[in-house]
């Protein structure tokens, strides 16, 4: 009984512990955006973890706009409403999967590489040779890992509506019998601006997300080979759990 | 210079450095050996600001650092440079990179007077023409070279070195040891080297300290050192299994 009550405690103050550092870690990153930045370190990440993220995150909304339509068409046509399903996919796609899914793939894909890049540094000694030439760690990697992930996750967010709701008018014109003008002429009644800018704001949190949790781990990597392995996994599974948890108060917030 | 005094550290209830009181003289170079563990490389990190000690103060060029900020620290880093166990170099770049990153983040030098700098800084360490080498494919001894470079490229006034030897063959150590002593004489830099290669440490040292357990045991001269009567630096100089070995040896000589 002393054990188990032993062990919440000890995990229940270290989890505590960590939420206090990464709060730490955001008013630092905010602190040294305001201490100008260089752009080239904003814009090479931007390249790094936004463009070269570009087609892996097409890929999974494409499909996944393909089945989200196969799904509806099929039922709603049943019922008669197949001149609601452009609407139900954009919508959809503009408020929930395009921010999310983006979220999801980005986190695996540049939340890992952020982790493993700062950790290799910090097992190798790169971050204290930041400190020693007098170059603040936050400043010169996790200000410009921030500023790339919260610009460059928005524009992915409207690369993959577009690529979505494409995926779900092929299979709905080509495979579902509905005609193009039914589900464009649907989109057109149904979604509004609001729902592609409550996802952009969306995306915006989530690329934080991902850049404070991929740097703070990276920072934190135990020594050795295996410190940077459990590291990552670490970033990539705590930056999936806060955007799904992010993501459903933000859908409070922005859609009620 | 460097003072500290009356430093402890401690991590929960392991005391890592006790009440260590040392001071080194402008353009001096102070050797610190022990033996592993024994806290060497703490104490070059508390020199350097990385870490801060549980009490006591350091002082550095007068000014006390150890409860600086870290905006604070590094305007006293400015005027350091450190060469790290494994280098530390940055693999994201090249040596050219590597050595110009000082330069490039404290200094509004034109890039054409940035290139000059390196070039001669990688001259000085016998590297000239590496600039476009990425650090994985440099030797450990090539390594070591390209982190002094770095070090000495914003003109330090003080240098720290961290086991700059460990690892590297002897003529590779001697070369290291000769840049050591050149970088000082050229660039009137104030040197602490730690280190367990006593025969690097003779060579090189003004003073020498040893430190034993976490505490400073003794501080001379490297003639000094060497004529010890305290059996436990005997017993490290000698490479011994024992300080009692050393103490039967002197006095079956006696």
């Amino acid at each position: 009984m002393i054990n188990a009550l032993e062990f919440i405690g000890r995990n229940l103050i270290g989890s505590l512990e960590n939420c206090g550092k990464v709060m730490l870690l955001i008013f630092e990153t905010i602190y040294h955006i305001g201490h100008r930045p260089k752009l080239k370190n904003i814009v090479q990440q931007m390249a790094h973890l936004g463009a070269d993220s570009l087609p892996i995150v097409l890929l999974t909304i494409l499909f996944t706009g393909m089945v989200m339509t196969v799904q509806t068409a099929q039922e709603f046509i049943k019922y008669g409403a197949q001149s609601s399903v452009g609407g139900v996919i954009a919508i959809a796609m503009g408020r929930e999967l395009a921010p999310v899914l983006t979220g999801v793939v980005t986190a695996g894909r540049v939340g890992a590489a952020i982790t493993a890049e700062i950790g290799s540094m910090k097992v190798t000694e790169q971050i204290d040779a930041l400190r020693v030439m007098a170059v603040n760690p936050i400043g010169y990697l996790v200000v410009p890992r921030f500023v790339a992930c919260v610009l460059m996750l928005p524009i992915l967010v409207v690369f993959a509506d577009i690529i979505g709701t494409i995926g779900g008018y092929l299979v709905a014109t080509l495979f579902s019998g509905i005609g193009s003008y039914t589900f464009l002429n649907s989109i057109k009644i149904f979604a509004e601006v609001n729902d592609v800018l409550g996802g952009l704001v969306k995306g915006m949190f989530f690329g934080g997300i991902i850049a404070i949790i991929g740097c703070h781990k990276g920072l934190t990597t135990a020594p050795g080979a295996e410190g940077v392995g459990r590291a990552t996994t670490s970033s990539v599974v705590n930056s999936i759990i806060l955007i799904f948890i992010c993501n459903y108060f933000l859908s409070l917030l922005l859609y009620r | 210079m460097i003072q500290l005094k009356n430093v402890n550290l401690s991590y929960g209830h392991t005391e890592i450095l006790h009440n260590i009181n040392l001071e080194i003289s402008e353009k001096e170079i102070m050797v610190i050996i022990g033996p592993s563990g024994s806290g060497k490389s703490t104490l070059l990190r508390l020199i350097v600001g990385l870490l801060k000690p549980t009490s006591g103060e350091i002082f550095i060029n007068g000014q006390e650092i150890s409860k600086m900020t870290e905006d604070e620290l590094n305007t006293v880093r400015l005027k350091m440079g450190m060469v790290f166990q494994y280098s530390a170099l940055f693999d994201s770049m090249t040596v050219g990179e590597n050595v110009a990153f000082g330069l490039r983040e404290h200094t509004n030098l034109p890039e054409a007077e940035i290139i000059k700098q390196v070039r001669r800084k990688l001259r000085m360490v016998g590297l000239f023409g590496k600039e476009n080498v990425v650090p994985g494919a440099l030797s450990g001894g090539m390594k070591k070279r390209v982190s002094l470079a770095r070090a000495i490229a914003v003109n330090p006034q003080i240098l720290l070195y961290d086991e700059p030897t460990a690892g590297l063959d002897p003529i590779m150590s001697n070369k290291i040891d000769r840049l050591i002593t050149s970088t000082r004489r050229n660039m009137g830099v104030t040197s602490v080297v730690v280190t367990h290669h006593m025969e690097s440490a003779f060579h090189i040292a003004d003073r020498i300290a040893m430190i034993y357990e976490g505490r400073i045991v003794e501080v001379d001269s490297a003639a000094e050192i060497k004529q010890s009567q305290n059996a436990i630096v005997q017993q490290f100089i000698h490479g011994l299994k024992s300080p009692r070995e050393w103490v039967k040896k002197e006095v079956d000589e006696a």
